[in-house]
């Protein structure tokens, strides 16, 4: 007799006509299971939570000293004088951060083309890893490569010492390239692969596929992409402080030392005191607005993406 | 391997071949995937292809506008013919082939882009740029695929947010802006509703004056519809390159086909 057949055989009712009650035990594992995961979300959420009340508790009395407006709209940041405004700051980090994407995007959103339409399986084998362990690299690698390497040819460029904006937005360029490629590759896979199909059966080549049907139905996700990019440039420390310089100055050349709002937190917190260590969570503060405005940013994109399609 | 070459007549009696397909095998990697083909797809007529699933008819019709180039590891023996010309001849621009011989697919997959700019794809990817050339152009192919009236007032409107079938025609405009002599039709009609599909199927029945039409189709009926001639594919067995069966007028192969298998699969014996 065949496995099914014996199947068949069995009466379809048991236990006199009654269903079998979920026993306790299994009612316990579901019920203790559930609650464990509910248990890790709660700890993730708390310790943002946490993290953002005490930075806040500590820094939100930047409000009264230095005062706001010399906080926010201060063009000096100097402990021995007592100045604490964080518009050089913000102008650095805005300045590398620019840099950084303009090399750098490109350079991603290339990468993820080439794996996403162009490359043989085979080469995708190879690129693929390696753009992914540029993310695997801890950052004070990158830092060291930059101070030894790119440092002293920037320094050959511009004069100077070669720390400064172009070292540190190359370094932070490669440092975002994976991001970007991997959500822009992301993205692109996404498109309905009949698109790509009609493209070519319009007589498109594979240029003209890529830029006038694939590039724009991707827009959304691209600039995501770009955006997380970004927040990785804004957030990144170790390897600005090796190169940047570390002059709390406005942008004066490409050369030039300068400072970022995360650079700056590194420097000074060893030894601030008083109003300055006030100030530094109040730059904590404004770290964590950014990053929130950008997350705000990519989710309202996501949005306006599921309603468009 | 092809037992039926002698059998096999290519019926064309009135207009001239368009398609000339001779000893056709095609491989997908190690894959024989079909074999022995030998047709002649008429002129400004419509040629349906039946059968099973998997019996390599999609297969056949990739082969026609070089789609198939696109997929790494596919071979092509034998020749096909597009007015006289090998399309797989070494000179030969796919892309070139491909403004000739359009295609629509089962899935409508506009663009994410306005109705305008759908239908202006073409045209413009070819190199038209002004305005009022483009507009004529994109009227002339909304109009030819029975379209115009339900979006003229809606141009800017992305082409998604049409209904699917409304979708279909929009991508036969889009298609037939660029003035193809043949349109190859990939299951049309199966993702749409049953209204679209007599739209879709009057709209064939006119554009057969001036294209070439060849469809692939599940649904025997349509087959019978729009047709004048059919030809039966079928994967004999599972791993086997399939076959072309029986090629003939539409009325033929369904009131007196020749072959047995013809038959059982018209009469829905498999399937």
């Amino acid at each position: 007799m065949t496995e099914s057949n014996r199947m068949l055989e069995q009466p379809a009712v048991r236990n006199g006509g009654t269903l079998k009650m979920m026993s306790r035990a299994t009612y316990l594992r579901e019920a203790l299971l559930k609650n464990l995961f509910l248990v890790c979300a709660v700890v993730a959420v708390a310790a943002v939570s946490l993290i953002f009340i005490f930075t806040a508790s500590r820094g939100w009395s930047v409000v009264r000293d230095p005062g706001l407006g010399a906080f926010l709209g201060g063009t000096e940041w100097s402990s021995t004088r007592g100045e604490y405004g964080i518009l050089p700051l913000v102008n650095g980090t805005l300045v590398i951060t620019i840099g950084a994407l303009l090399l750098g995007a490109p350079l991603a959103i290339g990468t993820a083309v080439f794996l996403s339409e162009i490359s043989s399986s085979k080469m995708r084998r190879i690129v693929r890893p390696a753009v992914e362990m540029l993310a695997g690299v801890p950052s004070v690698v990158y830092g060291f490569f930059g101070l030894v390497i790119l440092r002293p040819i920037v320094a050959e460029m511009t004069g100077g010492m070669g720390f400064g904006p172009l070292t540190a937005s190359v370094i932070l360029a490669v440092m975002i390239v994976p991001t970007i490629a991997t959500l822009t590759e992301d993205a692109l896979g996404s498109v309905p692969p009949g698109i790509r199909e009609a493209s070519y059966a319009m007589g498109a080549t594979t240029w003209q596929t890529i830029y006038k049907v694939l590039l724009p139905a991707a827009k959304i996700g691209i600039i995501d992409a770009i955006i997380l990019g970004m927040g990785r440039a804004v957030g990144e420390t170790m390897a600005v402080v090796m190169v940047a310089g570390n002059a709390p100055q406005f942008f004066k050349g490409f050369g030039a030392p300068i400072a970022t709002v995360t650079s700056q937190i590194v420097i000074d917190m060893s030894y601030a005191s008083g109003t300055h260590k006030t100030a530094l969570f109040g730059l904590a503060i404004i770290l964590f607005l950014i990053s929130m405005g950008l997350v705000a940013l990519v989710r309202a994109l996501s949005r306006l993406n599921d309603r468009k399609a | 391997m092809t037992p039926l070459s002698g059998a096999l007549k290519p019926d064309a009696p009135d207009g001239s071949a368009k398609f000339t397909v001779r000893d056709l095998d095609f491989y997908y990697g190690d894959f024989h995937a079909l074999t022995g083909m030998n047709i002649d797809i008429r002129e400004n007529s419509v040629t349906a292809f039946i059968g099973p699933s998997g019996c390599g008819k999609s297969t056949f019709l990739r082969c026609l506008n070089r789609m198939n180039d696109l997929i790494p590891g596919t071979r092509v023996d034998g020749t096909i013919t597009l007015d006289g010309q090998d399309i797989y001849s070494s000179g030969v621009d796919p892309v070139d082939l491909r403004r000739r011989v359009g295609m629509i697919f089962q899935q409508p997959n506009p663009f994410p882009m306005s109705i305008y700019d759908n239908v202006a794809f073409g045209p413009r990817l070819h190199g038209m740029k002004k305005k009022d050339e483009l507009d004529a152009v994109v009227e002339q192919a909304l109009m030819r695929a029975n379209l115009w009236k339900e979006v003229k007032d809606i141009m800017d409107r992305g082409g998604l947010t049409l209904s699917g079938g409304q979708q279909q025609r929009l991508c036969i405009a889009r298609v037939l802006a660029v003035q193809p002599d043949v349109l190859l039709m990939d299951e049309p009609c199966s993702a749409i509703d049953p209204t679209s599909v007599q739209k879709v199927e009057d709209l064939m029945d006119e554009l057969k004056n001036t294209v070439t039409i060849i469809i692939v189709t599940h649904n025997m009926q349509q087959a019978a519809r729009v047709s004048q001639e059919t030809a039966f594919f079928l994967q004999e067995r599972q791993g086997e390159a399939a076959e072309l069966i029986e090629f003939g007028r539409t009325t033929d192969i369904f009131t007196s086909p020749h072959d047995r298998r013809t038959e059982d699969y018209i009469t829905g014996r498999f399937g």
